[in-house]
């Protein structure tokens, strides 16, 4: 049973790694690199956590 | 012409980490990482020094932890930012501590991802039988990680869903086997007495107890990962303290039970051997049943662990690449899942290559080794946090008692911890020391050139007492 389960195991594997692939290839073609890396730290801590005491 | 111009002005769509988690995903996350520990690992310091070595680990190692989540809930609870220890070095401490932070934290969950394959590898091969060869163990490496990565590219909150039930059956499992082997009556099925005696105890006396603080590390090792999950919290004021406190309680829990149960069952020669110290208990209980359920908690705790290891491994990336202290490209996040897309692709390949080529004693050791260093650092940076921001200065989520105590508590158990890794892998202590040193020296003088020195700093808090 374990040796089906592998060798099924590969070929998820084989077709997930295609997929994230091809997903990775659509994102980056799609948005800007401005826009996919415009994450900060620290932004929504500075709008919605202010410190105060 | 017109229309470009106004493209180029407008203003760029903002891009970030989701904040859909609550205390129980925080929970799930650190342990869900620590579990497998109970599973395999922590038995090894049994081998070191004896049955009675590995109680009084157990719970030494516990102390130090208690340290750790203490002073993680604070700081973390104040910087709440992915990259968890990197972001708390890189305010409290500076740059190049917090790059190297990082590199232990890559460093410790990618080794303990690619030691949890492979454990899974060895536990189906162990019952797979005969046929299953090299392609079958490397194709149960391949899937793990590989389905583990897909699910973290797809989203945080599926991610953690699925670790909190898996991991909450792995713990369940443990419960229920204690349940089953009668610990209100020794002699029934346990037998304490007999496998724990006063000649047998410590075998190699306190010497090997130390030698032991090796192993017992693996009892919680990854408990400090909740705070990787610091910018995808609703509220990482009340989650990250609460969700790893209790997490911390669970496991300390979850050791002493797992102790007593494979303690009475197995003498300690074969207790300081077996890779399946939980698999074997609920063997040598007899019944099928439990064997086949820790059989399946066993896979289930190594599957969590991989998944959460996945998780903080590509967020400590990702944070390095955000503050350019490695190229931003990998500070990408997808504009749909709202995960850190590139950094886990990018770490995928690596854990495969690691766990198609190491085995499971060197990439544990790897895992140990970077979180100590890891910890050795959070014992500085706490008194330095409160040196720098003293109580009252500025909104502290969760405030730990006792300063300084856990901060000296901890670091001298990290200093026994290194004593006793270098009794055991002296040569990859060393060899990780200069990994880390020539990282160091890389950074400072070729990559810090190219950090935005004033951006980094994000949080808004008043100016450190004495500058």
């Amino acid at each position: 049973m374990w040796i089906t389960v592998v060798n099924i195991g590969w070929a998820v594997s084989a077709a997930l790694v295609l997929w994230m692939v091809y997903d990775w290839f659509k994102v980056d073609t799609s948005y800007s690199e401005e826009t996919l890396t415009s994450s900060r730290e620290g932004e929504i801590e500075a709008t919605s956590e202010k410190h105060k005491l | 012409m017109v229309q470009a111009a106004a493209a180029s002005s407008a203003p760029v769509q903002k891009v970030s980490l989701l904040r859909v988690l609550g205390p129980a995903h925080v929970w799930a996350l650190g342990v869900g990482i620590v579990l497998v520990g109970e599973y395999t690992g922590w038995n090894f310091a049994a081998d070191k020094g004896g049955t009675l070595a590995a109680l009084i680990i157990c719970w030494v190692i516990g102390l130090l932890y208690t340290s750790v989540a203490m002073i993680d809930s604070e700081v973390t609870s104040t910087v709440a930012a992915a990259g968890g220890q990197y972001a708390q070095a890189k305010h409290i401490v500076g740059p190049l501590m917090a790059f190297n932070v990082a590199l232990y934290l890559v460093f410790a969950y990618t080794m303990l991802e690619v030691s949890n394959a492979i454990l899974i590898a060895d536990t189906i091969k162990a019952y797979a039988g005969d046929g299953f060869g090299d392609w079958h163990y490397r194709g149960a490496i391949a899937t793990v990680i590989v389905v583990l990565a897909t699910l973290n590219y797809r989203g945080v909150l599926m991610t953690l869903n699925v670790n909190f039930v898996i991991t909450a059956i792995a713990y369940l499992a443990i419960i229920v086997l204690f349940f089953s082997v009668q610990p209100w009556s020794q002699g029934a099925v346990l037998k304490l007495g007999e496998m724990v005696t006063p000649e047998n105890a410590l075998p190699y006396g306190w010497i090997g107890v130390i030698a032991g603080f090796h192993w017992g590390i693996w009892y919680y090792l990854g408990i400090e990962g909740t705070t990787q999950a610091a910018e995808e919290v609703r509220s990482p004021a009340r989650s990250l303290p609460y969700g790893t406190m209790a997490g911390m309680i669970t496991l300390l829990i979850g050791a002493s039970l797992t102790w007593y149960i494979c303690a009475s069952l197995m003498p300690w020669q074969y207790l300081g051997f077996t890779y399946y110290p939980l698999l074997d208990a609920g063997k040598l209980t007899g019944s099928k049943t439990l064997e086949t359920m820790m059989f399946i908690a066993t896979i289930l705790a190594a599957v969590a662990s991989a998944n959460g290891c996945i998780n903080d491994a590509a967020r400590a990336w990702f944070s390095l690449g955000r503050d350019r202290y490695l190229p931003t490209w990998f500070s990408a996040v997808h504009p749909k899942y709202r995960t850190p897309y590139r950094s886990i692709l990018f770490l995928l390949p690596i854990a495969l290559a690691f766990a198609f080529i190491a085995n499971l004693g060197q990439a544990i050791t790897f895992s140990i080794l970077s979180g100590v260093l890891h910890y050795t650092f959070m014992s500085v940076n706490i008194i330095m946090f409160r040196n720098k921001w003293p109580l009252g200065t500025i909104r502290r989520g969760y405030t730990h008692p006792f300063h300084p105590l856990p901060a000296v508590v901890l670091f001298v158990l990290c200093v026994v911890t290194y004593f006793a890794i270098f009794l055991g892998y002296g040569a990859q202590l060393t060899a990780m020391v200069v990994f880390y040193i020539i990282m160091s020296v890389w950074f400072h003088f070729y990559r810090y050139r190219y950090v935005k020195r004033g951006d980094q700093f994000t949080m808004p808090w008043p100016k450190p007492r004495g500058y």
